[in-house]
Formats: structure tokens, sequence, C-alpha cells
């Protein structure tokens, strides 16, 4: 062989190998491309989308620059920048497959993170796992997304909408049934929007009553309105003639705001008692004018549950976010946040293991079944074979502060996980029904 | 006889709701024969326009009359402004084009009036509730009523007196039912049907916004929220009658009546029920139940 073609040979496989270590050493010690999913545009964009973009984008500056607090101090996620991008979750689930295999082969992401519509997650779940692309969902409900299939690229550090439904039936038991309650009284109903949030919210809401207080008896005619009505005249006055004193909403979005107003000037709460899921995020919206009394959640420990909560992460959040937003962060903020520390988690600790920066297989066992403190609770990736987080949920009664002059919330009760979550492997409507089995409750 | 009252009530309440909004749309098609999709954006930009003044006003009891001032303007300027633009720069040039086009063209429209909003609004919820608040709830048929929310029945007779009026006791609603009778025999008695298309447009955006901008305080004002409303404006048109005054306000309240029936009886039938006297209406009688009679052409 000619000196001349041992030469280029030679050019060949040193430009090769260059070629082959330069996108590697970029992307592995400087920067990971992270595709944030969330409402940006639609109803659900003010009081979810753009809140959670915020707290995720708090998070991520933090982590990237080395300014959170402990236990995520360490600068970048296995020492790499993050690059979120974002985009909007509008349009459906057959639009948000197609922008995720557009994120993953098109602009060759390192990883996934948000969703909130339960319809997105469930059309992205199986094609995240079929591009083997790692996913970490960070707010949609539906317990579905385990339980039909196990994932193996896609986590979701939120509770499911069982834990939801049943530690409100749970409060209602603890709290509202403790002394001595009429029958009319435990009768209860429901308003929750016509898809599979809303059925399913209210189908274990009424599966936890009958298992809490089994002398209650639901109506018979529940209000199941249309996503995004806005209008709930006719549905207020339903259950206003109602006998039915409880009920139970698991509305989100402008949708809560628009009932709890034009129910306020009804004099609704004068005669019930609702009971909301979700609407610790449409609680500031009306400010002073929210009535008192109302049975709040906000799925996990998180948004106006605690907001006077001291623990040290808990109160970085709050002021930073307060500090750059103007306003409180709420449950979605939360949401978001902690599904971008579960990554620097997945990341830190399949790099420490490695060695060396981490493959997307290592990062996933590293995150499979791991415990982190979040912002007020811990968080445990202990369902759907270490993929699907449980956590502790807390219910409250609102209450206007009037010391602080904003909304607040008082007679919190928190409720374990392991006493509002099946077990690892049961399938949630069997293992309410048959009593929920092995449950604790603190 | 106190749920007789409540389905009563309810169902007149959101009629008239529905009747401001698709009188709007009723009016451009009878006289236009354009189905307009932006009719929901007009809506919204009435809706907007409304909250921002009223929250810019605050939470006065001084301030009554000026939600309400703010509430009409908003709904005039909107008519005013985007019925201009729109009928005078963008419809005018389609008029002989083919008719679907022409509802294409109205479908982008309704687009970009939703996206201008977030670039001009952004994307948070607004809550103008202080004149809806202040007005409080009133017992009728044993269960209290918003106050405000009654006020809308009382627009929608005054919209309705107003627009019989002006159709029937006056010379330039004698010139529209004669636009709406054939556009041809008019342009040959000399009527400016150019001229009457603007002002038909205007008027039907200023009517889909008041409908918007008297609702705000009802409800959070976001984006997208108009969709909907715009989709329920074309079931009471077609069941009452595409261009018929009397078919908006007779499709209203079949639409208003038979919903809030479903509400309080079965509610899982609500939206059901709604298209389903659409499609019979459709089936039986194509053109709606009150459309204007055809001329006949030989």
């Amino acid at each position: 062989m000619k000196l001349t073609n041992l030469k280029t040979l030679g050019k060949i496989a040193i430009t090769g190998l260059i070629a082959s270590i330069l996108p590697m050493s970029v992307n592995a010690k400087d920067t990971v491309k992270v595709g944030v999913v969330s409402f940006l545009t639609g109803p659900a964009a003010g009081p979810f989308g753009t809140p959670a973009k915020q707290g995720a984008e708090i998070v991520i500056d933090a982590i990237n620059s080395g300014t959170m607090p402990a236990p995520y101090n360490t600068k970048g996620f296995a020492g790499a920048t993050m690059n979120p991008i974002f985009s909007d979750e509008s349009g459906g689930g057959t639009k948000q497959v197609g922008l995720f295999r557009d994120f993953v082969q098109k602009q060759n992401v390192d990883a996934m993170i948000g969703y909130i519509s339960s319809g997105n997650c469930m059309a992205i779940g199986p094609v995240a796992d079929e591009v083997k692309m790692l996913t970490i969902f960070s707010t949609c409900g539906t317990e579905r997304l385990y339980e039909e299939k196990l994932r193996s690229h896609v986590f979701r550090t939120q509770g499911n909408a069982v834990g939801d439904s049943l530690a409100a039936a749970k409060y209602i038991a603890d709290e509202y049934f403790k002394g001595k309650v009429s029958t009319a009284d435990k009768m209860y109903t429901g308003i929750n929007q016509n898809y599979a949030w809303g059925q399913d919210s209210y189908k274990f809401f009424k599966l936890g009553m009958a298992q809490y207080v089994p002398s209650a008896v639901g109506s018979s005619k529940p209000q199941f309105p249309k996503l995004f009505s806005g209008q709930y005249g006719s549905e207020i006055s339903a259950l206003s003639l109602d006998k039915a004193k409880i009920v139970h909403t698991s509305f989100w979005n402008g949708d809560f705001e628009a009932f709890m107003l034009q129910a306020l000037v009804r004099g609704f709460f004068q005669k019930k008692i609702l009971v909301s899921s979700v609407g610790g995020s449409g609680v500031d919206s009306l400010d002073k004018k929210f009535p008192d009394g109302v049975i709040m959640g906000t799925r996990g420990n998180v948004g106006l549950i605690v907001r006077n909560d001291t623990t040290p992460l808990n109160k970085w959040f709050i002021d930073s976010y307060k500090k750059r937003y103007g306003a409180y962060p709420l449950g979605p903020s939360y949401q978001y946040a902690r599904a971008v520390m579960l990554y620097k988690i997945g990341m830190d600790k399949a790099a420490k293991a490695a060695g060396k920066f981490p493959t997307q297989d290592q990062v996933i066992t590293a995150m499979k079944g791991v415990t982190f403190e979040s912002f007020a609770d811990t968080i445990e990736m202990k369902r759907g074979d270490g993929h699907q987080a449980v956590h502790s949920i807390a219910y409250g009664v609102t209450k206007y502060n009037k010391a602080k002059g904003e909304p607040g919330i008082e007679k919190v009760i928190k409720y374990s996980a392991s006493c509002i979550y099946p077990p690892a492997g049961a399938i949630s409507q069997k293992w309410v029904e048959s009593g929920m089995p092995g449950r604790k409750c603190n | 006889m106190q749920f007789l009252i409540t389905v009563l009530l309810d169902g007149l309440i959101y009629a008239s709701y529905l009747f401001i909004v698709s009188l709007g749309l009723t009016i451009t098609f009878g006289v236009m024969k354009i189905l307009n999709v932006a009719h929901g954006g007009f809506f919204a930009w009435g809706a907007y326009l409304a909250s921002i003044s009223i929250i810019y006003l605050g939470d006065n009891e001084y301030n009554s009359f000026l939600y309400y001032f703010a509430i009409f303007l908003s709904a005039i300027i909107v008519g005013l402004f985007f019925g201009y633009i729109i009928e005078r720069f963008i419809l005018r040039k389609m008029y002989n084009e083919d008719i679907h086009l022409i509802v294409l063209a109205t479908f982008g429209l309704f687009w970009i009036l939703e996206d201008l909003i977030l670039h001009v609004f952004g994307v948070d919820p607004l809550m103008p509730y202080y004149p809806a608040m202040e007005l409080g709830g009133i017992e009728l048929g044993g269960i209290f009523q918003g106050v405000y929310s009654l006020t809308l029945a009382g627009l929608a007779i005054i919209v309705a007196f107003i627009c019989w009026y002006f159709l029937k006791k006056t010379k330039y609603g004698k010139v529209l039912q004669s636009v709406i009778f054939d556009r041809e025999v008019s342009v040959s008695m000399g009527i400016n049907v150019t001229k009457v298309y603007l002002i038909t447009f205007i008027i039907g955006g200023m009517l889909g916004a008041l409908g918007g901008a008297y609702i705000a305080p009802t409800i959070s004002v976001s984006p997208g929220f108009a969709i909907d409303v715009v989709v329920m404006s074309f079931a009471v048109v077609v069941i009452g009658g595409m261009g018929s005054v009397p078919g908006a306000l007779i499709g209203s309240l079949i639409v208003g009546l038979v919903r809030a029936f479903a509400v309080h009886q079965a509610p899982i039938l609500e939206l059901f029920i709604i298209y389903a006297i659409m499609a019979i209406v459709l089936i039986i009688k194509p053109e709606g139940l009150f459309a204007p009679p055809k001329p006949r052409k030989i």
C-alpha cells in the first residue's frame, strides 16, 4: 500500500474518531437538552401550564447554577447544564405524539419532562417506550398509565388520581363526620368534567365513601358537564335542589374558577359543603371572595396546603418563585419542579455509579424505585415497578387569612401514601372494592 | 313546582345568552349568506376587552354604571374595529369566490383573532367578577339565582325588541330585508348592497362581542373559551333556521330549556339531547324551523 493511501486512511480514521468522540463530549459534559411540555395556550395555560413552566424554570436555573438548597446543591445534571426547550401541550394526543417524535428524532433531546393531561400521558407513554426516550410525567393523574401496562422508559413523579379521591373521602370521614351528622347530611353528589379525569375522580371518591362512610348515600344525578363549558347555571340549580349536602369536584383550570364564581353569588356555599380535589390553583383568583369552609386538596403536599411550611427547600422555592414571578407557586409549579429534581437525582446517581457521564439506561436504573425529598414531603417511586410515585396527600378547609391578607387553609390532615394508594401490583378499583387490604393510615 | 320554576329560569338564562350570541351569527348569514366562524373571535375579544376594562376600574361599588358602560363600549369597539377590517379588506374581496372558501377564510380569521388574544392579553385567566358579585343573588322558586345572570334575560329581551323594531319599523330594516330576500333584485333597485354588507357585518360582530362582554363577569375568561360557544350557536341557528331572527330566538329557547331539563333529570344526556334535536331538525326540515322564504327564480 502506498504511503499516501496510508496517510489518507489515517486521516479518515482520526477524523472518524474525533467525530465519534466530539458529540459525546459536548453532550456528555456540557449540556443536556430536555423537552418540557405544558399547556402554554388554551384555558389550562393560566392556572396550570404557565405556573408549571415557571416552577420548572426556577429549579432548572437553580440546579444549573448550583444555587438550589441541599440535597440538590451540586451544579448541573451529572455536571451538565440543562437546556430546556419549552413546548405547548395544547392540541390533543395526536398532535402531542407528533411533537414528541419530533423532539426525539429531530431535536435529539436527552429526556422529556412534563404533561398535564391524562389523555396526553396515555398517548405519549407507549410512544416513549417504543422510541426508548426517558420521559418523566409530572402532573397527569390517570391510574391506567401503569395499571394497564408497565413502562420501561416512563416515570411519573405525581401520585395518581386514586389517592386524591380516597384522601378526600377519608378527610370527610375524619373531619366532617366526626361529630353527629344527620342521615340527610350524609348524602353526597358531585360535579366533575365529563372526561377520564372527572369520571375517574368521582368514581374513586364514591368507592372511597363506600369504604370510609358506609352509611353515606350517593346522589343518583351527579353532574358531568363538558370540559371547558364555562356556564354552570343549570348544574348549580340541580345541585342546589339535590338533597345531598356534600358536593365533590375535581374541576380544574378556568372551569373551577367559573363554577366557584357562579356558585358564590347564588349562596351555594351556605347550604353545601364543597370538596375540591385540585382546586388549590384557583383560590388566589378569587382571593378574599373565595368562600371559607371548602374542603380543599392540591394533589399532594404542594401549593396552598404548604404555603406556611418552613421546610428549607419549600421556603426557598416559595421565596424564589415570589421574587421572580410575584405570586405563590401553585400545585403544578411544584409538580414540574420535582419532575426536574428526579431527573437530577437520576443523572447524578448514575454518574456516580458509572464513574463517568451516564447513559440513558444507567439513568433509568438509577431512578427506578428511588425515594427523594421534595419540597414539603417525600416522593417514593414505589409503584409501577419503581416508575410511579406515591406520596402523602393533605386536605384542609379554606379560611381566609385576614392577618396576612391572603387565602389560607386550616385543619390540615396529611394522609400517608400507604393509606390512600394500593400496594405495588394491585389494581386500584379492585383494591378499594375489596376493602383496601393492607392499608396503613396514620 | 319548584323544579319547574328552576328549570324554566335556568333555561331562560342560558337561552338569553345563546340568543345574543347567535343573533349576530344569523343576521350575518341572512344578509351576506356567510357562515361566519370568526364570530367566536368577536365573542372572545368582547369578553377580553370588557374584562380588562372592568378590572382596570377595580372592585368599587361606585363604579356600577361604569362597569356596564365598559361592557357595551367594548362590544361596540370590537364590532367596529374587527368588523370593519375583516369585511372591508378580506371578505369583500371574496364575495365572488366559492361559499366554502369564504367559510374557510372565516375559520382562519377565528384562529387569528384567538391567537391575537394570546399576544395582547397573555394566557392568564381574567376574572372581572365585580358586577356579578355586586348584584348578588335573589331567591326565586326556593333557590338562589344570580341577579346578574337574570339581567341577561332582560338584555336579550331588549336586543330582541330593538332587532324587531329595526327590521319592521325602520327604512333601513326594510332595506335589510330586501337584501336578505334577494341580493340581485336589491342591487337593481338601487340599494347599496356593499354598504349594507359592511354595516351588517359590523352589527353582527357587535352582537357577538356583546355576548362575550356581558358574560365575562360570570366566568373565567381564558384563551380558547369561545370555541364551545360558537359551536353551540351553530346548533341554535341550525335548529331555528339560518338567517332567521325569530329562528334564533326559538332555537335559543329550545336549546336552553332542553339543556336545563336534561341537566336536572339526566345530566349525562345534556349535550347529546341538544345535538339530537339538531340532527332531527336537519332530517325533517333541513333549512331549520324558521328559515326565511327563498325567492323563486325563473
